[in-house]
């Protein structure tokens, strides 16, 4: 079954702040449902199908259910990390199309700088068989990203100071976003001085922590006819999981060769006509691998396809992370994900800002990869459009 | 025993002979008797084509490094370790395993490096499975 076309996001926001000091988890998702819905025109009541992560408060979805105030028909809390708000909105348009729901809010919040949780914290998932094998060697979530930038050097000859070019092109943005965690512009030799954290990662490879959070609410094309606000079509959607796979692990790819293939062949589209694409950057590696494995370049290109500002909006080859990304703007929860829907929902409105937006940007993308490059991963691809 | 932390390990029933068999400096991993696959990390079953016909096989304990970082600085009892090796080590019968290497300068490891099973002992008996770089052959 198809969903091209039968479901709208009809609400996006993402949450202002990126310390949050003095409010629980559940309220930053109350605070950026109510923001959703806002953006929508909808209100609580309007919602029969909700969506979390498993880092939500509670007994699966069902404790943030109840403190929302919401009645549902539908509910899903699949957690595959950073990529689960993405395969949310995949599984709302299921839903809908299933005719399960009408509405369907989906929200992330987290508050990793507040409560002290940095990059590289230990994993909560203590229960998990692989932990022996894995967990007591000092693997940071950085050295893992690390160790796959080290494998795609060796292979394809890819420089940090490519890998720096997309820090670069965050920070290009993030200037120009009022909300971003890092504001200020980079250069490659500032990313390249910057101290070592896990070689070859630099720490201004690396995204940042935030407090924060973000909702969407993705609607049938009932409900988004009836709405003023401009809602935009899921067009292709696609998901994978990569795995060590019996210890057979090839660290130079990620699901996305799985995930994109799907989501372009749904859309009825090609990498060449993505206007804008959203790429989950935890680490500035996560890019360039992704940009190749979703087609936007040959495998072992990534690092020349990246060079020369080819990142940079509103011109560059492939203008990325409008919002400043992971890597300036906002990682809220450790993960973000959301935020990759959220600005492809902005430039697919006209509603980037103004020096970044994309001018007549038609098709967006969104990826996203949840877990760890150098383990286990779920990786989820959005193709969004203006129109059906 | 290398500089590095020791850990409490969860033993099941699962990967105890695993455990049992770094204790006496030998690398022991399963083996499907059905595709012949060896099984990374140890567990009941083949995950290849899921055939519980496993059979314990002692392993070479050679390898190669097929990736790894130097982490400057680690977290919680890593704080102390200053910079360390986490590497992906490809053993000689085909998985690739998280390791540390250790007794080598972290900037003489290099990827194709041959190394060889290092079973990091402590007093307490805790045992990891760490890779030290191969003597010349
Ligand atoms: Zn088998």
């Amino acid at each position: 079954m198809s969903v091209r076309g039968k479901a709208f996001i009809a609400g996006a926001y993402e949450h202002p702040l990126r310390t949050i000091p003095n409010k629980t988890v559940q309220q930053v998702h109350a605070e950026v449902a109510a923001g959703a819905l806002a953006d929508a025109g909808l209100s609580l009541s309007d919602v029969d199908a909700y969506f979390c992560a498993g880092d939500a408060p509670g007994f699966g979805a069902l404790s943030m259910a109840e403190y929302l105030g919401l009645e549902l028909t539908h509910i899903d809390n699949t957690e595959t990390g950073g990529s689960s708000y993405l395969l949310h909105v995949q599984h709302a348009a299921e839903a809908i199309a299933a005719g399960h729901c009408h509405v369907a809010l989906i929200t992330l919040a987290g508050l990793p700088r507040s409560s002290g949780a940095g990059i590289g914290g230990a994993g909560r998932f203590g229960s998990a068989p692989e932990v022996s094998f894995e967990n007591f060697f000092g693997l940071s979530i950085v050295a893992g990203y690390a160790m796959a930038a080290r494998r795609h050097m060796y292979e394809f000859g890819t420089t940090s100071k490519q890998l720096a070019e997309i820090k670069v092109a965050a920070a290009s943005h993030a200037q120009h976003n009022p909300n971003a965690f890092l504001q200020n512009v980079v250069t490659i030799e500032e990313v390249l001085q910057s101290k070592m954290v896990a070689d070859p990662l630099h720490m201004l490879d690396c995204c940042v922590v935030t407090d924060g959070g973000g909702a969407l609410v993705v609607v049938s094309p009932e409900v988004a006819r009836k709405l003023s606000r401009q809602c935009v079509p899921v067009l292709g959607t696609g998901f994978a999981v990569k795995h060590v796979n019996n210890g057979r692990i090839d660290l130079t790819h990620t699901g996305a060769v799985v995930s994109g293939p799907r989501a372009f062949a749904e859309a009825g589209l090609t990498p060449s006509d993505i206007c804008y694409a959203s790429i989950y950057d935890s680490f500035t590696i996560t890019v360039l691998t992704t940009l190749e494995d979703l087609g936007f370049c040959e495998k072992g290109k990534g690092g020349e396809f990246v060079s020369n500002g080819a990142l940079q909006a509103p011109f560059g080859k492939l203008p990325f992370n409008t919002d400043g990304g992971g890597l300036c703007n906002n990682h809220p929860s450790n993960r973000g994900g959301i935020t990759k829907v959220i600005e492809a929902v902005r430039q697919l409105r006209n509603e980037a800002h103004p020096a970044v937006q994309v001018p007549n940007c038609q098709f967006a993308l969104a990826h996203g990869t949840g877990g760890n490059l150098a383990t286990r991963m779920g990786s989820a691809t959005l193709i969004l459009g203006q129109e059906v | 025993m290398s500089f590095l932390p020791l850990a409490d390990v969860e033993v099941n029933n699962e990967t105890q002979p695993f455990w049992d068999a770094l204790r006496n400096n030998t690398l022991m991993l399963p083996r499907c008797t059905a595709c012949q696959s060896v099984v990374w990390y140890p567990r009941a079953h083949c995950p290849v084509c899921f055939s519980t016909q496993l059979q314990w096989e002692e392993m070479s304990g050679r390898g190669t490094v097929y990736s790894y970082s130097i982490v400057a600085k680690g977290n919680g009892r890593w704080k102390e370790s200053g910079p360390y090796v986490v590497a992906y080590v490809e053993l000689a019968e085909g998985p690739r395993i998280l390791t540390n290497i250790v007794g080598v300068a972290p900037t003489d490891v290099h990827i194709n490096m041959p190394v060889v099973a290092v079973f990091d002992t402590g007093d307490d008996g805790r045992v990891l499975l760490r890779f030290g770089a191969s003597p010349e052959i």
